[in-house]
């Protein structure tokens, strides 16, 4: 058991270099600037949700790992977060078909 | 500060942190399916495709990212000791959540001329239930960011101190994470 206990401060713990965050910091940017871009172009509408639930899970992913340090902490962490997220999408998703938002219901 | 044993190998407030951010995923997951069951059953405009502002909003989601990215430069400062730098960005954290919020403001003034209110249709309520809490939220960051700088200008933010930042900061970000949901889910698909 003592070898699994750490102290609160966690000395040594690895974080990313200010490199990588100002790198994550301009992908997240590119990513937003395409985001607005799709939303403009005429041609992509009928594509648009997918394109732009995909950009958004990515930008959300990056923040995640790198921002929030999940890729470098212990799984624990990103198996409570984990947790959370699931609950909270099947919550949108079961609402959306109780309703009729999507599913075969949709658009009645 | 006094550090403590811990069970997960991880700090209990970090992990304490992490588990009312899962809690805080369930929160916001039921207003935005809320938002997204009503959208489109107004009965009376305005509707979003009439009034939602991209160009302003999309500035501010620009704001609140480039805000994260100082968060994290400021917890990297303050593990470093480099306290000028911890508090550059932490004041750096404090004007940029501001400016989103004074778009915010700002955003909310121009819907109430335009006379979407919270009774107005289903669209306001839903909209400014789901974009008010996320504003209440980045409110208490900016308020905890400011709290830090404080500690900081008075000589009590060190290493030591490393962890109270990292907590702060998994805060923010997940604030973050929650506009980029939202700006895709309410604004960019109508």
């Amino acid at each position: 058991m003592a070898d699994q206990i750490t102290h609160e401060t966690e000395p040594g713990q690895a974080h990313a270099s200010t490199g990588t965050y100002w790198l994550i910091a301009l992908i997240l940017a590119i990513i937003t600037l395409l985001e607005v871009a799709v939303f403009y172009v005429p041609l992509l509408h009928s594509v648009i949700v997918p394109i732009l639930l995909v950009l958004s899970v990515a930008k959300f992913v990056l923040v995640a790992m790198f921002f929030m340090h999940l890729k470098f902490d212990k799984p624990v962490l990103t198996t409570v977060f984990a947790v959370g997220l699931i609950v909270a999408t099947s919550i949108v998703v079961v609402m959306m078909l109780l309703f009729g938002t999507i599913g075969p219901g949709a658009g009645m | 500060m006094e550090s403590h044993a811990t069970t997960f190998g991880v700090s209990n407030r970090k992990l304490a942190m992490w588990v009312f951010i899962g809690s805080e995923c369930m929160f916001f997951g039921s207003l935005i399916a809320t938002y997204l069951v009503y959208e489109g059953k107004s009965l009376v405009g305005p509707t979003p495709e009439e009034i939602l502002n991209i160009p302003l909003t999309s500035v501010s989601t620009f704001i609140l990212l480039m805000s994260s990215l100082s968060m994290v430069l400021a917890l990297d400062a303050v593990q470093r000791d480099n306290r000028r730098m911890s508090r550059i960005w932490l004041g750096g954290v404090i004007v940029l959540g501001g400016l989103f919020l004074a778009g915010q403001v700002y955003e909310f003034a121009e819907f109430y001329h335009h006379g979407l209110t919270l009774q107005r249709n289903l669209f306001g309520a839903t909209f400014f239930v789901l974009t008010g809490f996320h504003g209440a939220h980045v409110t208490v960051g900016v308020v905890w960011m400011i709290t830090l700088l404080v500690m900081s200008l008075r000589g009590g933010l060190g290493p030591e101190r490393a962890m109270d930042v990292e907590v702060a900061g998994l805060y923010w970000h997940f604030v973050d994470a929650v506009w980029i949901v939202i700006f895709t889910v309410v604004y960019l698909i109508q």
